[in-house]
């Protein structure tokens, strides 16, 4: 699908827009999911509340003491009506359940990483880590994540969201994320790449993705946690496995 | 190029039965245990050992490995380091 679209030369949105009501562009099978599960959950949404409201509206113009002035006094109860009201709406839920739970566990899931990445929530920036390439003198690849001050800003950047340090990520590589807080509670969110994921001190949380076209994409701490909570976004970008290569090689010397 | 992907190997911890739900803590935690447990075992250089190494550095913080580290230089480690 993504291939298809590439063909006219589309340029995805990956970070948010003014007055944006819709979702980002997915760069994930699990935003893809998600967004289809919106989207179907939405559409069943839109023909129940017809048809409730249509009964509704219904019931009150044709009922009216004008319309119907003979009241039903002794007509208080249908079993079979409300058998039909409780079981219906019922089943309708559980139709919503099974796909929500499938999509859950699917999300859960850790397919055999590539690749883990600690990323840990400070007040106010990120830091990310990389200590799959130790060398055998124990340094690991880690670097802070700051927001690039607005006085800062070249031209095209985005205003409280770029950063001057890119967590680096290889597209169609499994990437295992552990997310930790060493303060307060943090939560690590990108919308393009379906992340979400509170940052929560003493506690490792653990979530995979896998990024399915290479850009940029941006997301905010979601976790509401001092002053600066606005001010501390997060950039993804995802390269190439030789471009990411090149950076690890960069990065560590 | 050829070198590079020689010199860094894209390799991680694989998926451990033990610790199958987004909690990992103790995931970092055990490993970190078992390679001091391995070590003292079997003396720094038995190779095995160094996978509990990588598993315990790629999964948790630094900030949390020199924790460690400082609460068993000081006996303080919750954890008996025995093997
Ligand atoms: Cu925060």
């Amino acid at each position: 699908m993504t291939n298809f679209f590439l063909i006219f030369n589309n340029i995805f949105n990956d970070a948010p827009q003014p007055w944006q009501l819709g979702f980002q562009d997915s760069a994930t099978p699990g935003f893809t999911g998600l967004v289809t599960l919106h989207n179907t959950i939405g559409f069943y949404l839109v023909v129940i509340s017809f048809s409730v409201f249509w009964v509704l509206f219904s019931l009150v113009y044709y009922y009216s003491s004008k319309k119907n002035p003979i009241a039903h006094k002794y007509l208080t109860h249908g079993t079979v009506l409300e058998l039909i009201w409780t079981i219906t709406p019922a089943l309708i839920l559980i139709a919503i359940a099974f796909p929500s739970f499938r999509l859950l566990y699917l999300m859960d899931e850790v397919i055999s990483p590539t690749l883990t990445i600690k990323v840990v929530g400070h007040q106010w920036y990120w830091s990310y880590e990389y200590s799959d390439f130790i060398t055998d003198s124990g340094d690991s690849i880690d670097f802070d994540s700051y927001m690039i001050p607005e006085s800062d800003l070249e031209l095209g950047q985005f205003r409280l969201l770029d950063v001057d340090n890119k967590l680096i990520i290889p597209v169609d590589c499994h990437i295992r994320l552990i997310v930790t807080g060493s303060d307060v509670l943090h939560s690590f969110a990108v919308p393009s790449l379906g992340l979400k994921l509170d940052a929560v001190p003493g506690r490792l949380n653990q979530v995979s993705f896998l990024a399915e076209r290479s850009g940029t994409f941006y997301g905010q701490c979601s976790e509401i946690c001092g002053v600066w909570h606005g001010f501390m976004p997060i950039v993804v970008e995802a390269v190439s496995s030789p471009d990411f290569l090149v950076w690890i090689d960069s990065a560590s010397s | 190029m050829s070198d590079l992907s020689s010199k860094y190997v894209l390799q991680t911890v694989g998926f451990d039965a033990r610790f199958p739900n987004q909690n990992q803590t103790r995931n970092c935690f055990q490993n970190y245990t078992d390679y001091f447990k391995c070590i003292s075992a079997k003396g720094e250089d038995y190779a095995p050992c160094k996978q509990f190494k990588k598993a315990y550095n790629s999964l948790c913080p630094n900030e949390w490995i020199s924790k460690f580290d400082e609460q068993r230089e000081n006996g303080t480690f919750p954890a008996s380091l025995e093997p």
